[in-house]
């Protein structure tokens, strides 16, 4: 059975001969006929040197060369001419392996040939329908074929950009060559003999090239469009292992990915930066006595280079630093982990702080962006992370101190939050979905029933507070808001402060008992406070409604006496 | 009148004209090196070649060259400012090093960047150039298994022609004249530590970069004026053009799409860092010296500060620091980032 498969491989080689012959004598080595093309861009030198290398291989046949673009039909057109070649030169040729110089094959030939005569009919190239096809980059699927591609994307983007607006706008949309269904895939693919034979001796070839001149990167779609005219069965999965970025530039591969390759179990990858040695001189591993013929898994190290697109292209939540500064909403993620804001709670309770930092497993901290000092947890001289204590700091970059004190420490943030604060974080919470934000309104007034201060400063004290508040409660009702809520009337608070405590109470990672609530301020002569600012000519919002304590309504009806 | 004109005058011809005045200024500054080695000659098309200024630096000079020659770095092109302890003979000897020795002013030639964009201008395009102090030690994500020129391969795959490197201040345990440091011992192992989330960052939206301030000098040096702290952000690795300058340091250039190192839109572009071997044993006498000198920027203000904090046995540790691992651990703390260079 493994006597029927006789390998041919087709070798594009661009740049970088020196690994080309290499990647060229492997082939050759396994018992592969090989057929070279150079891109005519290389010089004669660079050929001469290139034939000298493997002169000692004679089998070797070089296609005649074409001048290469990326995304042009120069690579088909090379590709179809290195193959006729091939086929001519050894019509026993029974596979045909696409590979560019830089696809090292990392298992070894005779396992490749083995795996391939499991199934001799079969040919393995990536082909999914374009109509289908989500993954393209730069947007053009089917436009790809309904439009006219005759200028090169790399060098003159400008005018590429141009021309398909223009096409767009007046509506050309080209005829597809009847009986084509496009189809896109991976470049590098195997076929059998006969498919390929049938490809490139199709009666309407010619029709078939004259559409794909114009398409945009036909190397992707000339023969896995064709190959569902002509092939019997089709495995429609690449057997090179070959990524790409968001910018559609292939992934090199280094020697640190060695174990991963290795594991991965492909026939070949691309592409390998051309001085990983250790790769070079590992791959391809070398064959044992009876050769394997166990499938390529290439899912971890695809996983691999997944996980990194996406961090270039979303990046790791909360995280601000040199090489990632995302503009205003533009963040994936405004900060990396849950945390809690309240707000007031520490002016109805004066020990809230120590109280919650005995009962939930978090860092609860003071008054973080307090006008007098940055108030962490046990007040130490500096913060987590080094962070300072100096507000002079915290207010240059109060969004970068909020984010990197949640990205540095291991357990949720918890802090108190006031009028009396920086308010410049005011929308960032708000529209932040891990924020919780607890605020009792009015409850900044109570500190100002002990203060010894003169009324006047007191009053002036109350308006600005007072607008500050407001402020914050437009951005706390905007349509914009992410973040959990919580807003309670002072007065409603005091009505029932157990329940409403332990309503914040739930978003926290809570541990330890609580049945007893913290110590709560006197709140005597608070209304008499709110009476005298009334009668000043201010009018505090607090007593819009009313506080429901007796005295009010008794106080009130004496002033009216 | 300066404010008005700053205003009618479209940003793009401002730029400009600072591009050209500073490349100009460089090119006025040729008389000022004096080649004491010139083995330019050696340098070939795919060199990576490292840009120098330095004065009496004698025993950093050996690990310093060591590191670079490791990561791949083909070529040192040094000047000299006037040292008198034996640096400009040690590197005259060096088979990869270019010498050239000035008297000038380092003040007066905007702290040796006329001299650097002199040397860039001449011998760095189209050279992948890395500009670094000689206590500054390149990391980049992946630098144990990858030279650097993989990375300026992938760099220029990638269609880039700058590389950020973060300045991290590296600082020993305990006061930092206790531990001697000797020739050819590695800082890192003495000065070890950092700080690891303590940076502001700003943008600058007339150059384009990002302006990063922080980490220990910041924290104590600087503690009653924070804000006049050191700029920590560096650009040290660009692929080099005749129309470039460095515009302050090696903090930004021109022209401005080089300082755009960052993504806006959430991502996360390659970065790597310079790990600071600046506060080591031999850091006491050093900025004794420069304030004698009064040759840095701001009057030496930096020294004025670090010589007061010394003088009182400053130390820079403090509880929240971290030890030096690797780069993993820089990239995990989200100090670098390997981009989509996997």
């Amino acid at each position: 059975m493994i006597g029927r498969v006789r390998l041919g491989v087709v070798i594009l080689c661009h740049a970088q001969l020196d690994v080309a012959a290499r990647m060229a004598r492997i082939w050759a080595n396994g018992g592969a006929r090989v057929a070279i093309h150079v891109d005519a861009k290389v010089s004669g030198h660079g050929m001469m040197a290139l034939e000298a290398d493997l002169a000692d291989l004679p089998d070797i046949v070089y296609s005649p060369r074409h001048g290469c673009d990326w995304g042009r039909f120069s690579l088909v057109r090379a590709t179809q001419d290195a193959a006729q070649a091939l086929l001519d030169r050894y019509p026993e040729v029974t596979h045909v392996y696409l590979a560019s110089g830089a696809c090292l094959p990392l298992r070894p030939i005779r396992d490749l040939t083995a795996f391939l005569a499991q199934d001799p009919d079969c040919d393995h190239i990536e082909s999914v329908n374009a109509h289908d096809v989500g993954w393209t980059v730069g947007g053009l699927n089917e436009e790809r074929f309904s439009l006219y591609f005759p200028v090169d994307w790399r060098r003159r983007r400008w005018l590429f950009d141009r021309l398909v607006d223009w096409q767009r706008r007046l509506g050309v949309h080209r005829q597809l060559p009847k009986g084509l269904v496009p189809h896109l895939g991976a470049q590098w693919w195997c076929l059998t003999a006969t498919t390929l034979r049938a490809i490139l001796q199709d009666p309407r070839r010619d029709e078939f090239d004259r559409f794909f001149r114009f398409s945009w990167i036909p190397d992707e779609s000339y023969f896995q469009t064709l190959v569902r005219r002509h092939a019997t069965r089709i495995e429609s999965h690449s057997l090179t292992l070959a990524k790409f970025d968001h910018d559609g530039r292939p992934y090199q591969l280094y020697d640190d990915h060695a174990m991963m390759l290795e594991e991965s179990r492909c026939f070949v990858a691309r592409k390998v930066w051309p001085k990983a040695e250790r790769l070079l001189n590992t791959f391809p591993v070398p064959p044992r006595a009876e050769p394997d013929l166990g499938p390529p898994q290439p899912q971890r190290i695809e996983r691999l280079i997944n996980r990194t697109v996406r961090r270039r292209l979303l990046g790791r939540p909360g995280l601000y630093m040199q090489s990632r500064f995302p503009r205003k909403d533009a963040e994936n993620g405004k900060t990396s982990a849950p945390y809690a804001v309240f707000q007031g709670f520490s002016d109805v309770f004066p020990d809230f702080e120590t109280w919650l930092g005995g009962i939930v497993d978090a860092d609860v901290h003071g008054h973080l962006l307090g006008p007098e000092v940055v108030e962490f947890a046990g007040r130490p001289e500096v913060g987590p992370g080094a962070i300072s204590t100096s507000t002079l700091v915290r207010d240059h970059d109060p969004q970068g101190f909020l984010t990197a004190l949640i990205r540095i420490t291991p357990r949720m943030q918890v802090f108190q939050f006031s009028p009396r604060d920086n308010q410049a974080l005011n929308w960032f919470m708000a529209t932040d979905p891990n924020a919780h934000i607890h605020v009792i309104t009015g409850a900044w007034m109570l500190p100002l029933l002990d203060c010894d201060m003169p009324f006047d400063d007191i009053r002036r004290v109350t308006a600005l507070l007072q607008r500050a508040e407001l402020q914050h409660l437009e951005v706390l009702n905007s349509v914009w808001v992410k973040a959990r809520v919580q807003v309670h009337e002072l007065t409603d608070f005091l009505a029932r402060p157990q329940g409403l405590l332990l309503q914040a109470l739930q978003g926290l990672p809570v541990q330890g008992h609580h049945d007893a609530l913290p110590r709560m301020r006197n709140l005597d002569g608070l209304t008499d406070l709110l009476r005298r600012l009334r009668n000043s000519g201010l009018r505090p919002r607090l007593s819009e409604d009313g506080l429901p304590l007796p005295e009010i309504t008794l106080s009130e009806r004496t002033a009216a006496e | 009148m300066r404010h008005r004109l700053r205003s009618i005058i479209p940003d793009r011809l401002r730029r400009r004209s600072q591009r050209q005045y500073l490349i100009a200024r460089a090119f006025n500054r040729r008389g000022a090196l004096r080649a004491i080695a010139d083995r330019t000659a050696q340098i070939r098309t795919p060199d990576i070649l490292a840009f120098v200024t330095l004065r009496n630096e004698r025993v950093r000079l050996p690990r310093f060259l060591d590191h670079h020659r490791r990561l791949g770095i083909d070529h040192f092109l040094i000047v000299d400012n006037d040292s008198d302890d034996g640096s400009g003979d040690y590197l005259a000897q060096q088979p990869d090093v270019s010498l050239w020795w000035t008297g000038a002013s380092y003040k007066r030639s905007r702290f040796g960047m006329d001299w650097i964009n002199r040397l860039l201008w001449k011998y760095g395009c189209d050279h992948w150039c890395l500009t670094v102090d000689p206590d500054e030690f390149l990391i980049y994500p992946h630098c144990d298994t990858r030279p650097l020129p993989a990375l300026t391969d992938w760099l220029d795959a990638s269609g880039r022609r700058s590389f950020p490197a973060m300045l991290l201040d590296m600082y020993p345990r305990g006061n930092i004249e206790d531990q001697p440091y000797a020739e050819g011992d590695d800082p890192f192992a003495i000065a070890s530590w950092f700080d690891p989330a303590n940076y502001t960052i700003r943008k600058n939206d007339f150059f384009g970069n990002l302006w990063i301030q922080g980490g220990p000098r910041t924290r104590t040096f600087f503690a009653s004026d924070p804000l006049s702290g050191p700029a920590l952000n560096k650009i040290p690795l660009v692929k080099w053009d005749r129309r470039y300058a460095y515009v302050s340091s090696t903090h930004m250039l021109l022209p401005r799409h080089l300082n755009l190192v960052y993504d806006e839109d959430g991502g996360e572009r390659a970065s790597g860092c310079l790990l600071h071997a600046k506060f080591l044993s031999t850091f006491a006498d050093k900025s004794a010296e420069e304030l004698d000198r009064r040759q840095h920027y701001a009057n030496s203000k930096e020294y004025q500060a670090y010589h007061a904090g010394l003088r009182r046995g400053t130390n820079l540790w403090c509880s929240e620091s971290r030890q030096y691992r690797d780069w993993r651990q820089l990239e995990d703390l989200g100090l670098i980032s390997r981009g989509h260079w996997a």
